[in-house]
């Protein structure tokens, strides 16, 4: 079982990353800010312009230490990886799958079937506590997930599937103005917009999203799946569609969770965003950085894992899960289980 | 895995013409391993292979006629239950590393 290893977090321009015996050392501007044992890390993330030696990726490739790349708009550039793990049968049986008609929309099924399901879980608890003018919207948004939710159980079409997704999507975010408490009203949200985000919610849920998914693709790497090749999303160069399918059931528990918490508690405002001329809103480095601390914290959260029935860390849910995907398409399971919130 | 958190402190006799590379040896695998928090007291949270790894290599270094070499299990909550005071406030390599 993989244990809770961390994340090293790049976030200074001009940053240099060293390898000194079995660490990693970073320097700022000269200045030593850190030495990480490379046995305590998973995956580095450079948020901004980093300089790394060779020496320090070679070795990071060997110890299984993912290594992503940013840009400074926190676009996705880049990720290094040495050889795939795991072995090249299950790759070839996710291929299979991918390439099965039945087999790509059982899974893909029980991706939306998760995602939905946690969605309308998300806006449940979240109406526990809304002002009483705002239940009734999230009432709505709740019984209409629940319908999205029965459809998608029952469809026969992998396009169907796609379709319900769509449109629960649509009508989940719907319901994201009534989720906002007290202060953090100003931020308002009219709707889902990216790339660029053009309010400082959608830059929150696209850094936060562009973090999930390194790490889910990170996971399936690590069981020796390939995270380029999905089910519910489909191949298109360049994208980890795989990853994102993984993450489709950790969207509303682990981002929106945290993105809502940060702002009704009013640790993140209005200002700590700025906007570019082109529209784009941005986060400040100083949001950037309060808002890595919180989904570093939210990964250590302990939570129950239904279908293994064991408690675990968020940290390690994608682990779980990609371990569960390759189970099912070794046949070892009768079909994928999604990481159900309860 | 269970992890398992050990300070390593050690005395080193540098006086003795061999002894100022077994500190720099001792050092090195001790950061290797774990986080410094002064100059010859070290926190390292392993998993239990690499601490028998390590507990290896310093035992195979130490010269047990001149230096000592004590190892400290602490719970895992040594964060929780500790004070530090003053200056080179060590990194805590199991929290967020965001530099």
């Amino acid at each position: 079982m993989t244990t809770a290893l961390n994340t090293l977090f790049i976030t200074v321009e001009g940053t240099r990353l060293n390898k000194e015996g079995e660490r990693v050392v970073v320097t700022v501007k000269d200045e030593k800010k850190a030495e990480v044992p490379l046995r305590h890390l998973r995956s580095v993330v450079c948020l901004t312009r980093a300089w790394m030696t060779p020496e320090l990726l070679e070795s990071c490739v060997e110890a299984g230490i993912h290594v992503s790349f940013f840009g400074v708009t926190g676009r996705f550039l880049a990720r290094v990886e040495g050889l795939p793990g795991g072995n090249v049968l299950l790759r070839r049986e996710q291929y299979r799958a991918a390439d099965d008609g039945g087999r790509t929309l059982a899974i893909a099924r029980a991706m939306v079937v998760g995602k939905v399901s946690n969605a309308r879980q998300f806006v449940l608890h979240a109406k526990r506590d809304a002002a009483a003018e705002q239940v009734p919207s999230l009432e709505d948004a709740a019984r209409r997930l629940a319908e999205h939710l029965r459809a998608v159980g029952r469809a026969e079409e992998l396009e169907q599937v796609r379709g319900l997704e769509g449109i629960a999507a649509r009508d989940y975010f719907e319901a994201f103005p009534g989720l906002l408490k007290g202060g953090a009203r100003r931020f308002g949200f009219d709707g889902r917009n990216r790339r660029p985000p053009r309010d400082p919610l959608n830059a929150l849920l696209s850094f936060g999203y562009a973090l999930l998914a390194q790490d889910c693709a990170g996971a399936l790497a690590g069981v020796g799946l390939d995270p380029a090749v999905g089910f519910l999303h489909e191949d298109r160069p360049g994208r980890l569609s795989l990853a994102l399918d993984l993450m489709e059931e950790l969207r509303a528990p682990v981002v929106d969770r945290l993105v809502f918490s940060l702002v009704n508690r009013g640790q993140l405002k209005p200002e700590d965003f700025k906007e570019e001329a082109a529209g784009a809103v941005m986060l400040r480095d100083e949001a950037r950085k309060a808002f890595l601390v919180a989904y570093q914290a939210a990964k250590q959260v302990e939570v129950q894992h239904v279908f293994l029935g064991q408690q675990t860390s968020w940290g390690l849910v994608p682990h779980l899960q990609a371990l569960l995907l390759a189970r099912t398409l070794r046949g070892e399971l009768d079909g994928y289980p999604p990481f159900a919130v309860r | 895995m269970r992890k398992v958190t050990v300070l390593v402190c050690y005395d080193v006799q540098v006086s003795d013409p061999t002894g100022p590379k077994r500190l720099r040896r001792i050092a090195r695998m001790c950061k290797d391993h774990g986080v410094r928090v002064q100059y010859s007291v070290f926190e390292c949270v392993l998993e239990p292979k690499d601490w028998v790894v390590l507990r290896a290599r310093l035992l195979s270094e130490l010269d047990a006629e001149s230096d000592s070499l004590r190892f400290y299990f602490l719970s895992e909550d040594v964060a929780r239950k500790t004070e530090h005071h003053g200056t080179r406030v060590p990194l805590d390599v199991e929290g967020p590393l965001i530099l």
